[in-house]
């Protein structure tokens, strides 16, 4: 890791006061990202993941139980800021985010136009004119035609909308987007388009991305890094190219091994049981229970260990 | 269901709600038991006989905890009662029965009036009654020489002769008066009736029976004809809430069935079911009920038909409809069309059940409307006038000019009991609203 | 996009020149016969604006315990075609032999006898289940819908299917709502449904797609035993190709309401004919860290619009191997590649 990363994210906590009891969604994350460099956060449903970008561009609801930790944008502090300052200096001029399902969250009765431009208008107070100047500069990136600007959202497709939400999310030009599954209700091909968009977004601009998916395949188009997690933690974080050969914890293994390929002759595989619930929780490593190398120590929870240059969760790699 | 039992118990108005629901509906069980409803309705009626006890428009009794004179009840002493002192003395052809009264007065306030009422069984000649007056101080006055029949009423009130001896005063003020003040208030003392009866007869017998009527009169008051108001207000419980719930209940019932018809038909069955629903809608509710209870028949049973029918193409459609819309679409819909489930099955078994949630609030606020309905059209003259409802109590109030009079008692008892029904039903049924609809949200 | 479109399809009398031909293989269970399915739009609930043609001129033959793969983007018409095999919507042209009957000619009555025969597996598994009923009820009403009164007879069904998918121990299942059950224990009580009454094929419509992924395969290997124990025949619609090599034998591909490849599942994923299958296989990703580098060649632009769709094929606007003056014009026929690798392609006149 770089001594001087864009993002480093350290012991992040967010936890959920509900009925059920207390939510960890986010249990001391530790992270790094560098500038210009896309990590993925792999997980299935309900490990956290969402939770984890709203945390870092404190989107919180109201029933927030504990929200704790350090996140240094650019070596400042931006949790030790108060709501306004994040508000103006951070959110949308530093970090962005298009978050799940964003194609269906826009605005049925506002022209594309209208909402793209508005975070631009509220962060720079421009004028609407210029504010429609570097909307058509956005679309001109994500691919969308300049004239869709005047439409309204029931008259694009489900591509285009995902494409218009992108925009909407680099119109101030932040270092960082956070995309919480971007293409999981498109096509395959519309798919593709959209990661070949993202990949010139990312050489064009030098933006940096963070991509939460439950899609592991998908994740390679753009990952540089990869995180998985599980249970509210981190318990893997490695580079792309060594990621996708030999992932090392058991569950990025497992996950690995779930994926259906189109050749070869492997049948994937699955995992046994299901995530535990983030409301009750197992003490000792999270996976055990489902785990197939499973041994006595990790009733205790295993410290991240940082081998062969990856970070692992796991006392198989203890040192 | 269970939870949600539990999820609704935790608003305190609700709890409020069910207890004041719960109190009524066991008010109605136990006035249909104690009072049935044949009796009710013949006491209702008014009849002298039933009622010549009570005093007119007396307030209820518990007035006087509020009030810093002390407003008389009615006093009644029958003179047959044990303790009353009765001397009989033979004569040549029959007795005199000379019966003394004593009557306690310590109240703040006169009487209403003051009445004597006599029975007598004799065969030829009518007895002869001589009436005389003890004040507390020893003070005698004789009020009355007169004959009677076998059922006589003498009325001291307007007796002529008694009011002129009491400086002006009428008996039921002048008789518990000093006259010899100069100030006219009550006086509070003990007074003696003395009634010495002549009878012509050995075996002819007199019962007198003194009723001075005070100002106050069971637990809710009297009205204009003497009837007891709580007779009213406790038989108008069980009829409110048997009109209410069975106008809500019949006209949800159909509505849900009507809409859930139009939407899984659709095509021509449902904008035929929609034209009829917005023309219903458009057309004076209030003023037809009026024209059929005018021109055709007041009976509650003819008006909660006509409520009912006219109700049925509601609003109610057009709300159950917009949630079946949302349902139709439903995977599991489909997937019982696909397993071959008939279109009533569907409709009964797979999308009512799943709307019945948001019925149950509507439907329990719906409730009160209906009841606030039949005693405005009370109000209005058009309540089955046999019934003693709520609203004809307001209503009679209203037509004897009762808040010009200062008889609010009459006015507030129902109102009150009116506004309870409808708070307690409105608070249960819109916190089942928070309790059920999230749920409906989260699917 | 339309404002108005009747979720019903229209009816259109077909030339009577068709007459029902029985399908003399007797390994064929469905036998699609150009058919069509075509929405009608609607301006004003009144004036008529036009056709939607979701399913415009597909045929193919389903033999008895055959999977099927039918795979395509949203939009293609998978959902349509599927659905009017079901017999929820009415075929507005061509016909569908089931067991050498035409669905689309049958009244009420005949499609109550053939609606027990297919099974229907959904795509949202929480949502084809009522939530308000139990899992016994769920299981119990399709077969009271369809006159099965002996109650023994009812348990003993839902117990020899419960015990199939694997849900066990069933007495603690049978009382439980759907909101208790986890994304795969409602899959697989949707699945015991779909097998109550026996039937000869079923209609698997995206079956995993909203399953976490570790669970995917455990239902599609589910449903492959189940297939293969009970000779069941299966259309799996779905979009995406990677799942559909561990589920089929056959492969078909659709675009724009036509099947434009059918073929063996090697064949297909091996060498695949028609452009828009090629562009999909492209587009499907596989878990590479070198896909971080590279551009995928996917032809640009979306499917076509339904309600005026381009004249000649479908895809030649987007088509990189286009070929002039030929493709603009005129609807490809279908070619035969090989052994079952059927294109509806002019590249391989």
């Amino acid at each position: 890791m770089d001594a001087s990363p864009l993002l480093k994210v350290e012991d992040l906590v967010l936890y959920f006061r509900t009925t059920r009891g207390v939510v960890q969604a986010v249990d001391k994350v530790n992270l790094c990202l560098e500038d210009n460099h896309a990590i993925v956060i792999v997980g299935e449903s309900g490990c956290g993941k969402s939770s984890l970008a709203k945390a870092i561009l404190r989107l919180l609801p109201k029933n927030v139980q504990s929200y704790q930790g350090k996140v240094f944008l650019d070596q400042v502090d931006i949790m030790a800021m108060n709501d306004e300052e994040f508000r103006k200096n951070v959110r949308w001029q530093w970090l962005s985010m298009v978050p799940q399902a964003a194609m269906n969250s826009l605005n049925p009765v506002l022209t594309i136009g209208d909402q793209v431009t508005e975070p631009f208008i509220l962060h720079t107070s421009a004028s609407k004119a210029e504010a429609l100047l570097q909307a058509k500069k956005m679309f001109d990136y994500v691919g969308i035609p300049e004239s869709f600007l005047y439409r309204y959202t029931f008259e694009l497709s489900g591509g285009m909308r995902q494409r218009s939400a992108i925009a909407m999310s680099l119109i101030t030009m932040p270092k960082l987007i956070v995309l919480d599954e971007p293409t999981s209700a498109l096509d395959v091909l519309t798919q593709a388009n959209i990661f070949n968009m993202l990949k010139r977004l990312k050489q064009e601009l030098a933006i940096s991305f963070i991509l939460i998916t439950h899609d592991i395949a998908t994740s390679s188009e753009i990952a540089d890094s990869v995180a998985v997690m599980y249970a509210g933690q981190i318990v893997e974080i490695n580079n792309a190219t060594r990621f996708f050969i030999e992932p090392l914890h058991p569950y990025s293994r497992k996950l690995m091994d779930s994926v259906p390929r189109l050749h070869g002759d492997k049948e994937p595989d699955f995992i046994v049981g299901r995530p535990p619930s983030l409301v009750n929780l197992p003490t000792g490593c999270r996976f055990k229970d489902r785990c197939p190398d499973r041994f006595g120590k990790c009733s205790h929870e295993p410290p991240m260990t940082l081998a062969k240059d990856h970070l692992v969760k796991c006392w198989l790699y203890e040192v | 269901m269970n939870k949600s039992f539990r999820d609704i118990l935790k608003y305190p108005s609700v709890i409020v709600g069910l207890l004041i629901i719960v109190a009524l509906i066991l008010v109605s069980i136990f006035t249909v038991i104690a009072i049935p409803y044949d009796e009710a309705i013949k006491l209702w009626r008014g009849n002298e006989a039933d009622w010549y006890k009570n005093p007119k428009t007396a307030g209820p009794v518990w007035l006087n905890w509020f009030s810093r004179e002390k407003l008389p009840e009615t006093i009644i002493i029958d003179a047959d009662e044990a303790g009353i002192e009765k001397t009989i003395k033979e004569t040549q052809s029959g007795q005199i029965i000379t019966m003394s009264i004593p009557i306690r007065f310590d109240f703040d306030v006169y009487a209403e009036d003051m009445t004597l009422y006599f029975q007598s069984n004799f065969e030829e000649k009518a007895p002869f009654i001589g009436l005389k007056w003890t004040f507390p101080d020893g003070e005698e006055i004789g009020i009355g020489n007169f004959s009677i029949n076998r059922k006589f009423s003498y009325r001291l009130n307007q007796e002529r002769k008694i009011t002129n001896k009491l400086k002006g005063l009428v008996a039921s003020q002048g008789l518990f008066t000093n006259l010899k003040e100069k100030e006219n208030k009550p006086w509070k003392g003990d007074y003696t009736l003395t009634i010495e009866a002549i009878t012509f007869d050995k075996t002819a017998n007199v019962q007198a029976e003194l009723i001075i009527y005070g100002q106050l009169s069971g637990w809710a008051g009297t009205d204009t004809l003497r009837r007891d108001l709580g007779i009213a207000l406790l038989w108008g419980t069980p009829i409110a809430l048997m009109f209410g719930l069975l106008a809500a209940v019949g006209t949800s019932l159909f509505q849900i069935t009507i809409a859930g018809i139009s939407t899984w038909f659709g095509g021509w069955v449902d904008t035929l079911l929609q034209r009829i629903t917005e023309i219903n809608l458009v057309l004076p509710f209030l003023p037809m009920l009026i024209m059929i209870g005018t021109f055709y028949s007041r009976s509650i049973f003819v008006i909660l038909s006509a409520v009912i029918l006219l109700s049925i193409f509601g609003q109610g459609v057009k709300t159950f409809r917009a949630a079946f819309l949302q349902i139709k679409e439903a995977p599991y819909i489909e997937a019982a069309k696909a397993y071959g489930a008939s279109d009533i099955s569907i409709i009964m078994r797979y999308m009512i059940p799943r709307v019945l949630p948001m019925l149950i609030p509507q439907f329990i606020v719906l409730i009160p409307s209906y009841v606030f309905l039949e005693a405005s059209l009370a109000i209005l003259g058009l309540g089955d006038p046999t019934l003693p409802t709520w609203g004809k109590v307001i209503q009679d109030a209203e037509s004897n000019g009762a808040l010009y009079q200062g008889w609010y008692y009459w006015v507030i008892e129902p109102s009150i009991l009116l506004m309870l029904t409808g708070l307690a039903f409105s608070m249960v049924g819109y916190a089942l609203d928070r309790v059920f609809n999230p749920r409906l949200r989260e699917e | 996009m339309p404002l108005n479109v009747k979720n019903t399809p229209v009816s259109i009398a077909v030339s009577s020149a068709a007459s029902l031909t029985k399908d003399n293989n007797s390994r064929t269970l469905l036998s699609v016969q150009d058919l069509r399915v075509w929405f009608e739009l609607r301006k004003f609930g009144f004036g008529h604006a036009g056709f939607v043609h979701a399913v415009d001129g597909v045929s193919f033959d389903l033999h008895h315990g055959e999977t099927i793969g039918l795979v395509g983007e949203s939009g293609c018409g998978k959902t349509s075609l599927m659905k009017t095999i079901l017999a929820l919507y009415r075929p507005t042209g061509g016909k569908i032999l089931f067991e050498g009957e035409d669905i689309s000619r049958m009244d009420k009555k005949a499609l109550k006898r053939y609606r027990p025969k297919i099974g229907y597996i959904q795509q949202d598994p929480y949502g084809a289940m009522a939530p308000f009923m139990n899992v016994q009820r769920i299981l119990e009403e399709p077969m009271m819908d369809n006159h099965i009164k002996d109650r023994n007879e009812r348990y003993e069904r839902i117990r020899n299917s419960l015990e199939e998918v694997k849900v066990t121990p069933i007495e603690d299942f049978l009382q439980k709502f759907p909101h208790q059950l986890s994304g795969g224990q409602q899959q697989r009580i949707v699945i015991a449904r779909s097998l109550l009454l026996r039937p000869s094929f079923i209609v698997a419509d995206e079956p995993v797609s909203m399953l976490d992924a570790s669970v995917r395969v455990e239902i599609l290997r589910l449903l492959r035993s189940i297939q293969e124990k009970r000779h069941l025949a299966v259309i799996y619609v779905t979009h995406d190709l990677s799942t559909v090599r561990y589920f089929s034998r056959r492969i078909f591909v659709m675009y724009a309401g036509h099947i434009v490849e059918k073929a063996l599942v090697s064949d297909l994923l091996n060498h695949p004919a028609h452009p828009y299958t090629q562009a999909l296989l492209l587009a499907t990703s596989e878990p590479d860290g070198a896909n971080a580098r590279v551009f995928k060649e996917i032809p640009p632009g979306e499917p076509p619009n339904l309600i005026n769709p381009p004249a000649g094929c479908r895809f030649h606007p987007r088509c990189p191997k286009t070929i002039q003056n030929l493709c603009g014009n005129e609807m490809p026929p279908e070619f035969e590649l090989g052994s079952e690798h059927k294109v509806k392609c002019w590249l391989y006149r």
